[in-house]
């Protein structure tokens, strides 16, 4: 399919037919005042070298280390297969497919990885999939209300324990739509299930594990959000489903609407980004599922083959009505997750996250072996913790570079009494002597 | 060539409106669905609704299109048919019967002047085929 942009004859043609003299002319329904009146502060163009020159200095600046960086994004080792074969011209090139069924090759892909996402989660479907975790998570919401018409509430409770970042992102998105977005806060860094009062909520949020790595109780809240006639969104790391109860299987009839970044499954941290979301749920709430869903049938002839089953309330054609106008689907992303899943299988995913655990507690032990420091919270943690060291965190991060140490990410303002608080993770690629590596910096400052 | 009871009135974005009383029974006509091709999903408005004459009330998808459904009268809609939820088809099969979509319990006393008759929505749908 060529891709071949329109010439000046092309626009005259286009111009002319619709009895308008400039393109300019299409945009005059939009008021002069927030019109965009060029980009000042974007260079013109430069050279390929100079280009080459500039990305290079600029990469140069990113600090490297021993990562001990969790907060949403994770060292995990990547095989070396799994870019090897996402970056085949097939899968690197491949535009998604608007004459969807001329592409059977994506087509699997995205239904594998469909299949493989419900199947962690514990839930009838998985979308591909929404720019990241903290858009997937303001997806869910909106689709929350959208889905629970009988509440005629707009009021969604998220946990202070929720990754920040993720909030943001929630509030910029849904509550300029509406959407009355209230923050429960945390006692001793989980969220009080008992205490929260539901009245009127159309949903609420949990993160399993939360922000701080601590494990929440997601059966109760689940339950409990059922007889109040609210929706269950469970934000998770897909990664640590190969141990944790899947959020299809939290409480009485589990999630409803399951969402969560991923780029612990193949996608390199690439100093924060790009990433991919996931959006999963019931049959029952699938038409409101933002994306499009591929399914395998057969062909006259009986052959298998891929469709795209479900993709009515895509924007190209709903338009101002489609459920979400976030088309990107970060499609290369899900292809190297879903060879990466492929290459681990369900019992390299169970190695992986018990040595991120068995790491993070290792590497929790040692550094609180030293006098000056503590746990943060005194609750069960997964594979990130908050530890205090005594002295002020973003300082201390510097000191740690020095040693080629990526110590954590500091967590003032973040948290009460936040200012010498980190949060740590250790990963199956650290090693014991990672870890020592790490104590050493500390004691010797 | 598509049915167009006489009993029926019509609105110009191809919904039917059969009146008993004071309420008032909503499909769309034979040759929407013709036109729609087959229908897989009917999104159908909550009981207690009120609805305002040409407002968007509810969605019918097919596997070409989704189109939005406009109320043909002013009111409160009582009755869904939720039937349509697990057998969509039926809109296609029987656009005037089981296929209806809602009833209105219509708070005007007349249908507006702006529906159509059988006869007169007949020449609109000839007009568009065209």
């Amino acid at each position: 399919m060529p891709f071949i942009p329109h010439t000046h004859a092309d626009k005259d043609s286009m111009l002319e037919t619709l009895g308008i003299a400039s393109t300019e002319e299409l945009f005059d329904e939009i008021p002069k005042n927030i019109q965009c009146d060029g980009l000042p502060d974007v260079p013109d163009g430069i050279s390929e070298m100079s280009m080459l020159r500039h990305m290079a200095e600029r990469a140069h600046n990113d600090t490297t280390g021993i990562c001990f960086l969790g907060a949403g994004c994770y060292d995990h080792y990547i095989p070396a297969a799994v870019w090897d074969i996402a970056s085949r011209g097939e899968f690197l090139t491949a535009y998604t497919p608007y004459q969807a069924e001329a592409s059977q090759g994506t087509l699997q892909l995205v239904y594998e990885f469909q299949t493989m996402l419900a199947s962690l989660t514990a839930m009838d479907v998985a979308n591909a999939s929404v720019y990241d975790g903290a858009s997937a998570l303001a997806e869910a919401i909106l689709m929350a209300v959208r889905v629970n018409r009988k509440s005629k509430s707009r009021r969604v409770l998220v946990p202070a324990s929720t990754h920040p970042f993720y909030l943001a992102t929630v509030k910029s998105i849904v509550t300029h739509q509406g959407i009355d977005v209230e923050i429960v806060p945390s006692v001793d860094g989980v969220t009080p299930i008992s205490d929260i009062d539901l009245d009127e909520a159309v949903a609420v949020v949990l993160q399993q594990p939360n922000f701080f790595g601590v494990l929440e109780d997601a059966d109760s809240l689940t339950t409990k959000a059922h007889e109040a006639g609210a929706l269950m969104i469970g934000v998770v790391n897909p990664m640590t489903l190969a141990l944790l109860k899947p959020p299809g299987d939290w409480g009485d009839t589990g999630a409803d609407i399951v969402c969560g970044d991923g780029q612990p499954l193949g996608i390199p941290m690439a100093s924060g980004g790009p990433s991919f979301g996931f959006l999963c749920t019931r049959m029952a709430h699938v038409r409101q599922l933002p994306g499009r869903i591929a399914g395998r049938t057969q062909d006259k002839d009986g052959n298998d083959g891929f469709v795209l089953t479900l993709q009515a309330r895509e924007q190209h054609i709903r338009r101002a009505k489609a459920t979400s106008n976030i088309c990107t689907n970060q499609g290369l992303l899900v292809t190297a997750a879903t060879i990466y899943m492929t290459l681990l299988g369900p019992q390299g995913l169970v190695e992986v996250a018990s040595a991120c655990v068995r790491n993070t507690h290792l590497l929790v032990d040692r550094l609180t072996s030293h006098p000056n420091v503590t746990k943060h919270f005194n609750t069960p943690f997964f594979h990130e913790c908050v530890l205090d060291f005594g002295e002020p965190a973003d300082k201390l991060q510097q000191k740690f570079l020095k040693h080629g140490i990526l110590g954590g990410h500091p967590l003032t303002g973040l948290i009460e009494k936040g200012e010498q608080s980190m949060l740590v993770c250790a990963t199956e690629a650290r090693s014991e002597q990672d870890i020592e590596r790490y104590y050493e910096a500390l004691e010797n400052g | 060539m598509p049915d167009f009871p006489p009993d029926l009135r019509y609105a110009r974005t191809h919904e039917w409106v059969r009146v008993e009383g004071t309420r008032a029974t909503v499909g769309i006509s034979d040759y929407a669905q013709t036109q729609l091709g087959d229908v897989v999903y009917v999104e159908l408005p909550e009981i207690g609704t009120h609805v305002e004459f040409e407002s968007e009330i509810a969605v019918v998808e097919s596997v070409k299109a989704a189109s939005d459904i406009y109320a043909p009268v002013t009111g409160e809609i009582v009755d869904t048919n939720d039937e349509l939820d697990s057998a969509p088809e039926t809109v296609n099969a029987d656009p005037y019967g089981d296929g209806w979509f809602f009833v209105v319990e219509m708070s005007d006393d007349e249908l507006s002047s702006d529906l159509l008759t059988a006869e007169a929505y007949e020449v609109l749908c000839q007009e568009e085929g065209e």
